[in-house]
């Protein structure tokens, strides 16, 4: 399946993956509607590295083939699709985040409400249809392809 | 093939999903004392709290035991295996033989002797669905509710009846909050938490006879109650492999690859010891992933493939009313923390490596912390210095993060 790949040596740092996946899963049909709001939302998506930094890079779920997240979750919430999109179910997360103490990558993390946890789905669970934040990276810092 | 799976929780699950992996089909039998289909045990709390419903309670989708092929026996309770023959003998008289065994018998409630407890009439054990419905079947908002043991079990239980009762007191030996995963400083926020939530505490402290509806403490404190939730601790169901043979400590031990040391029989889960790669040694880990990880390898071994569990660690992540414990490993070694009023943060390292940490409500992404755990990496070959103050991929090496974030995984 095709999954988000980084290209480390060409991400400027800009955030702009993180206000675009902000916007994907906010159900807004313009950007600018976001403006004063961002606060109430958390981007799955989050760029390493700060303005001082020479590196820079952004994380989002890896839709690992053994899911450790999906292994662990103590209410079944976390699950891989026929294709191998990790998911969460809204209405089986009861917001212990087992999920963010066992993923390796810290690519999950509570919802803003703080009741459950959020994480990327490749943009399968919002209205885009491919990864948001792919489409407006403006340097191909990060990518949407099959890989081995 | 024929498979027979004792108990039918997360590592009977786990193990149903590593068999087929393997083995698409083999018959699978899966029998379990517990009338219903698996749940995610931890969510009993969760219901009352009003935090999930019913419903969305089970912890596979219904079509899981059919789609797999899984033959289940609900309200069956094993009474013994016969390893020569090859079958296990039902509380009714009836047999079911196997090929490969796996025993998933859980734990059970642990209750001390107290002078007087048999007398008490609404007294509750927390740990199965029927426990849960059995307990909220009697709250309501005029009752006192005493709980014994401020364990994870007793405080999950209070956080979710404290809306629906009048008050609820917590009574343990030990002197703090969840001893099991927090020290002194930590389990202090917790209790202070639940205390503004108007929880009242009596730790160092103990239940030394029960009069009816009233407890009578050693340190000479008397409490009136209505309903009382024992929550002191549990004992590993072992008493099946023991009885045949079978080397058992505190639970059944097992090798890495689950297997029990008798032919064909395997166990995981809270019933089984199993090896903790911090603290080196065999132990048993009573929690969630564990016993999927545990189930899932007995599965595949079971199927003739070959899996061993060579990283299993302590960890838990346990919230109170939106204060977050995530906790993982050993707290040995030297320790790095940050303290201030409301977060709470410490790593703990031990000859060059991270052992543990303790966060609490400073938790955002705790896993890369638990990777390096479960992966015993040598600090030497990530930046500490970043570590220590925020858990980073910019920890690693380019080339670590080039396979974590460039390739597949």
């Amino acid at each position: 399946m095709k999954r988000i790949y980084v290209n480390e040596q060409w991400c400027l740092g800009c955030h702009l993956c993180e206000y675009e996946c902000i916007f994907a899963n906010s159900g807004l049909d313009e950007m600018f509607k976001l403006k004063g709001k961002t606060g109430n939302y958390i981007p799955r998506i989050k760029v390493e590295g700060d303005d001082s930094s020479l590196i820079h890079f952004a994380v989002n779920c890896r839709h690992c083939t053994n899911a450790i997240c999906v292994q662990s979750c103590i209410a079944g919430a976390l699950s891989k699709d026929e294709y191998g999109v990790v998911t969460i179910n809204k209405d089986k997360c009861v917001g212990c985040f087992t999920c963010v103490l066992v993923c390796p990558f810290g690519a999950i993390m509570p919802a803003p409400d703080g009741k459950a946890a959020q994480k990327c789905a490749l943009c399968t669970d919002n209205a885009m249809g491919e990864p948001n934040c792919v489409k407006h990276c403006p340097n191909n810092a990060i990518v949407y392809e099959e890989r081995d | 093939m024929k498979y027979v799976l004792i108990g039918n929780s997360t590592a009977a699950i786990a193990c149903i999903e590593g068999i087929r992996s393997i083995d698409t089909d083999g018959e699978i039998v899966v029998i379990s004392s517990e009338n219903h289909a698996a749940y995610g045990r931890p969510l009993i709390s969760y219901y009352l709290l009003g935090r999930i419903k019913k419903e969305n309670m089970a912890y596979r989708p219904a079509d899981f035991y059919t789609k797999n092929g899984v033959e289940l026996m609900l309200g069956k309770t094993v009474t013994s295996i016969e390893p020569k023959e090859k079958y296990v003998m039902l509380g009714d008289g009836s047999k079911v033989s196997y090929d490969k065994l796996l025993v998933a018998t859980g734990s059970r409630p642990f209750v001390p002797p107290m002078e007087g407890l048999d007398g008490v009439k609404n007294k509750f054990s927390f740990m199965t669905y029927d426990d849960m419905l059995a307990l909220e079947s009697v709250l309501s908002p005029e009752k006192n509710v005493l709980v014994i043991g401020a364990g994870l079990i007793g405080l999950k239980c209070v956080e979710g009846i404290l809306h629906r009762v009048k008050a609820v007191t917590v009574v343990d030996m030990a002197n703090r909050v969840l001893p099991s995963i927090l020290d002194e400083e930590g389990a202090a926020i917790i209790q202070k938490g639940l205390e503004e939530k108007g929880v009242k505490f009596y730790l160092n402290d103990s239940a030394a006879k029960f009069e009816d509806d009233t407890a009578y403490l050693k340190s000479g404190e008397k409490i009136g109650f209505d309903i009382l939730v024992v929550a002191v601790g549990v004992r590993p169901n072992t008493e099946l492999v023991k009885s045949i043979g079978g080397a058992v400590n505190r639970g059944i031990v097992v090798d890495e690859r689950m297997h029990t040391y008798i032919p064909d029989i395997y166990s995981a889960g809270d019933c089984a010891e199993g090896y903790d790669s911090v603290a080196k040694q065999n132990r048993i880990l009573a929690i969630l992933p564990n016993a999927f990880f545990q189930g899932k390898t007995a599965g595949i071994n079971m199927a003739g493939g070959d899996s061993s569990l060579t990283n299993a660690i302590p960890m838990n992540a346990i919230g109170f009313f939106d204060t977050h414990v995530l906790s993982a490993g050993i707290y040995e070694g030297e320790c790095y923390s940050e303290v201030t009023d409301k977060v709470y943060k410490k790593l703990f390292v031990k000859d060059g490596r991270l052992v543990g940490f303790i966060l609490i409500n400073d938790f955002l992404r705790a896993g890369i912390y638990t990777s390096l755990i479960r992966g015993a990496t040598p600090l030497d070959e990530v930046d500490f210095e970043i570590l220590r103050h925020a858990p980073e991929l910019m920890a690693f090496s380019a080339d670590v993060r080039k396979n974590k974030l460039a390739k597949r995984v």
